[in-house]
């Protein structure tokens, strides 16, 4: 039989404050990366713009392009080559000309230059601003829906601590998929969100297999003296091999996914897999650490509260 | 949880044939189960042809419009405006200015206050609008439209609007469009297979208001630019695009503002050849029983002058009138290319949009951009099944078979119930599927892992997969809610594309929890169970 782990006992809530620290630097990392950015790159579906996905019959050169768009003075352009040398991407902020005028003019321009060749405008997408802020303020929404959403069946199904404690997890894994996202200079668009998402209701996934687990574990009753960090351990552990397992099929789809699913879809799997490996991660260091982290601080509060209370009876 | 098993085994067929027959629809069900829906023959075998395909994997063009409603209101402003400057001059009350102000209200600035009470009373037989004051000893009023009215009117402008490109759309010969309204003044169009994307935007957002209108040949050109001219007359452009050069020139009117008749009234309009310009196109339009008395008239009081025809405020042209036109005929003529006439009489046929239109939001695919995500698309899919098919058959042998076999089960099923949903698949939709595949596997994974721990405590192969499964099963559930929470929130955020995301992802997970759970069962009931004593278990 092929396995993974045999019984494993890993002692992974002993070592939480590496993991704090490691957590903080990547996330410190990935937000001094935006900080020098200039904030998260927001795609036309947030910031608002044009978006025209070109073919030519031959190879172009960008100065070439960049030459003939800045003839018709649409503002200042991206222009990105997209997955081949033939096929660009250009990105036009939002301008006075109605949307219809755009794509025109840009057809135009490009019909001047006889270097270009045949000309295939594959994709336009243009989003006016109203669009673009309403898009901003629901997917706001969205995220804060699913976490509160996430709270409530946790805290339901085990405890409020439970609850906030992978609440904690999602916000790191969001976190962190936003960092990575900087990092690579790739840019928040839909399908990122989409991601973004998908990854919240991932990383809770594993998070409740493991609180199952504890759970299951107390109804056996616990040993004598086992305390509630080892319960965590003993149950993390009782499910490594399946949160390996998952993570492993799930990050190969994402992979895979990235690879070979075209260019539209990069930067969703490329969230997509980040997210599946923080997810994983954030279980076992976030929301089962937090929790150990918490009920530690909560017994030891209690404790002193007797003793304060022991010592008022006898003065 | 062993017993119904022929019931069970009646379950899984049943699913099985269903989905085949809702993907691959023998000839005669097909009408049944689709309805006489010609779009679904469809070229390109990768995938069923059944499955509904998202614009950006079939080409099309996606438009949301928002109808600048305002301007119906302020038309309606200025027409009551001129009625009420009507009705108190019948009255005697002179009248210095009365004038929309912004978009509802309007100013009366009477000529004197000595008729103030008269004025008054006129002024309440117009009910749609409010007071909001009235100062005498200045003899000025403010009026403004009721918000009720208002509100009425956006909508009725909205509806029309609505109404007139689903005209449009239709004499323009889209297969299955989408025309709907999108909360409150706003308009979803989708037109999937459109191969020319500019024109259907143009034909689509062109207001198309023609007008007939008399030029004001008593104020010269050069007057009426250096702004000299009654404030009853405007200046108006006629555009020429000479077809060599690409210049566009504008040659100025002056142009009476009153408009004697608009293509409200018309009953026909035509593609022609021009007869004096060859290789140039024009349209002859008909009007119907009172636009022909009113254009009769109109060519009868105006002989020998010149009579404007405007579309969306520009000079088409602008004919002598040589005599009473009596038939209710016109030709509009303007060095037209035949597609520039074809959809001027789309447009004209179809009627004009009660108020402008503006492009709010636009996503357009070409076809050929189209064929290659599904292809790349599909080979992602098939490469990431492989991949976990072989992982899950090499961890867990013989058990791992037989989760392929359920995984497999999983995308005839969710591909089959998107398509007897009439839901759409498209490239973020096929993204769900890809991660579909790799979480569907988890419940398996769970349930396996369960199986191989109770192994360990030393139970028997039976005892394993029962304690398994039943000690699984409350986790599997678990896991499943919490994505499906978060497809559910994404799908109600979601514009088309991640909506397709959320579908995929949300049927696929609905779905494992059928095929990696209770098929998954019934094959390890049917192998392992019975009189033979099974020893061991390949997982």
């Amino acid at each position: 039989m092929l396995q993974l782990f045999k019984e494993p006992h890993f002692d992974f809530i002993g070592k939480r404050r590496w993991a704090y620290l490691l957590s903080l630097a990547f996330i410190a990392v990935g937000l001094v990366s935006i900080a020098f950015a200039g904030g998260l790159r927001y795609g036309i579906d947030f910031s608002g713009g044009t978006l025209l996905q070109v073919r030519f019959d031959q190879t172009v050169a960008v100065d070439r392009i960049r030459a003939a768009l800045d003839q018709i003075k649409l503002g200042e352009s991206v222009i990105q080559e997209f997955g081949d040398p033939r096929e660009f991407i250009f990105r036009l902020p939002l301008a006075e000309v109605p949307a219809e005028e755009v794509t025109r003019r840009v057809q135009e321009a490009l019909a001047k230059d006889p270097a270009f060749g045949k000309v295939e405008i594959r994709r336009v997408e243009f989003v006016g601003p109203q669009v673009g802020r309403d898009l901003q303020v629901q997917a706001l929404y969205a995220v804060l829906a699913s976490m509160v959403g996430i709270l409530i069946y946790v805290a339901v199904r085990f405890d409020l601590k439970g609850g906030v404690a992978s609440i904690a997890a999602i916000v790191h894994d969001v976190l962190v998929c936003l960092g990575a996202l900087s990092l690579t200079g790739r840019e928040m668009s839909l399908p990122v969100l989409a991601a973004l998402l998908t990854i919240i209701g991932y990383s809770v996934n594993d998070t409740i297999v493991a609180y199952d687990r504890v759970r299951e574990n107390r109804g056996k009753g616990v040993k004598k003296g086992l305390s509630f960090a080892e319960q965590i351990n003993i149950a993390i552990n009782q499910t490594l091999s399946r949160t390996v397992l998952t993570a492993l099929t799930t990050f190969m789809a994402t992979t895979i996914l990235f690879v070979f699913g075209g260019k539209v879809l990069e930067d969703l799997a490329f969230v997509l897999t980040v997210g599946v490996v923080t997810g994983t991660y954030s279980t076992i260091y976030i929301a089962g650490a937090l929790i150990v982290d918490w009920t530690i601080w909560a017994e030891a509060r209690a404790r002193r509260a007797k003793k304060a209370v022991a010592k008022a009876g006898s003065a | 949880m062993r017993r119904y098993l022929w019931l069970r085994i009646g379950i899984i067929l049943v699913a099985i044939l269903g989905s085949l027959t809702y993907l691959y629809p023998p000839p005669g069900i097909r009408e049944y189960l689709y309805g006489p829906a010609p779009g679904l023959a469809r070229k390109g075998g990768l995938l069923p042809p059944t499955l509904n395909l998202g614009l950006d994997l079939q080409g099309g063009i996606h438009l949301v419009l928002g109808v600048d409603a305002d301007k119906v209101l302020e038309s309606q402003v200025e027409r009551a405006a001129a009625d009420i400057r009507g009705s108190l001059e019948k009255k005697g009350i002179g009248v210095a200015q009365a004038a929309r102000q912004g978009t509802m209200e309007m100013v009366v600035q009477l000529a004197s206050s000595q008729s103030w009470n008269d004025a008054l009373t006129v002024l309440n037989e117009f009910p749609a609008f409010d007071r909001k004051s009235a100062d005498q000893s200045a003899g000025r009023i403010l009026l403004a439209l009721r918000e009720r009215e208002a509100a009425t009117q956006r909508d009725l402008a909205v509806r029309q609007a609505l109404e007139t490109i689903r005209n449009r759309v239709d004499q323009f010969g889209v297969a299955e469009p989408t025309i709907q309204q999108q909360g409150e003044n706003r308009i979803l169009v989708q037109l999937p297979g459109i191969q020319d994307p500019e024109r259907a935007k143009a034909l689509i957002g062109k207001t198309a208001l023609l007008e007939f209108k008399m030029l004001d040949e008593r104020t010269s050109v050069e007057d009426a630019l250096a702004g000299r001219l009654p404030e009853t007359s405007e200046v108006l452009y006629q555009r020429r695009v000479d077809k060599d050069t690409k210049v566009e020139r504008k040659i100025p009117y002056v142009v009476q503002k009153r408009t004697l008749l608009t293509g409200a009234e018309l009953n026909r309009a035509e593609v022609q050849a021009d007869p004096n310009s060859p290789g140039n196109w024009q349209v002859a339009i008909e009007f119907n029983a009172v636009g022909t008395r009113i254009f009769g008239e109109i060519t009868e009081q105006n002989v020998g002058k010149l009579l404007a025809i405007i579309l969306d405020g520009n000079v088409n042209s602008a004919p002598r009138i040589n005599e009473r036109i009596p038939g209710g005929r016109a030709v509009i003529t303007g060095q037209f290319t035949i597609e520039d006439a074809r959809d001027l009489v789309i447009v004209l046929r179809a009627g004009a949009l009660p108020a402008p239109v503006k492009i709010l939001e636009e996503r357009s695919v070409g076809p050929s951009l189209g064929a290659d995500s599904i292809r790349q698309g599909m080979l992602a899919i098939i490469a990431s099944a492989l991949v976990v098919f072989v992982f899950m058959l090499v961890y867990y042998r013989f058990s791992g078979l037989i989760a392929d076999v359920a995984l497999g089960l999983n995308l005839v099923i969710l591909l089959a119930t998107m398509a007897g949903f009439h839901a759409t698949l498209t490239l973020p939709g096929i993204a769900g599927i890809a991660l579909t595949i790799g979480m569907a596997v988890d419940t398996n994974i769970l349930i396996f892992e369960r199986i191989r721990e109770e192994f360990r405590t030393g139970k028997t192969v039976r005892g394993a997969i029962d304690a398994g499964f039943a000690r699984a099963f409350r986790t599997v559930v678990d896991t499943h809610v919490t994505v499906l929470v978060s497809a559910a929130i994404l799908y109600n955020f979601g514009t088309g594309p991640v909506k397709g995301f959320a579908v995929s992802l949300a049927i696929g997970i609905a779905a494992s929890l059928f095929t990696a759970v209770f098929f998954t069962r019934l094959i390890f009931d049917l192998l392992y169970t019975g009189r033979r004593r099974i020893q061991a278990l390949s997982i």
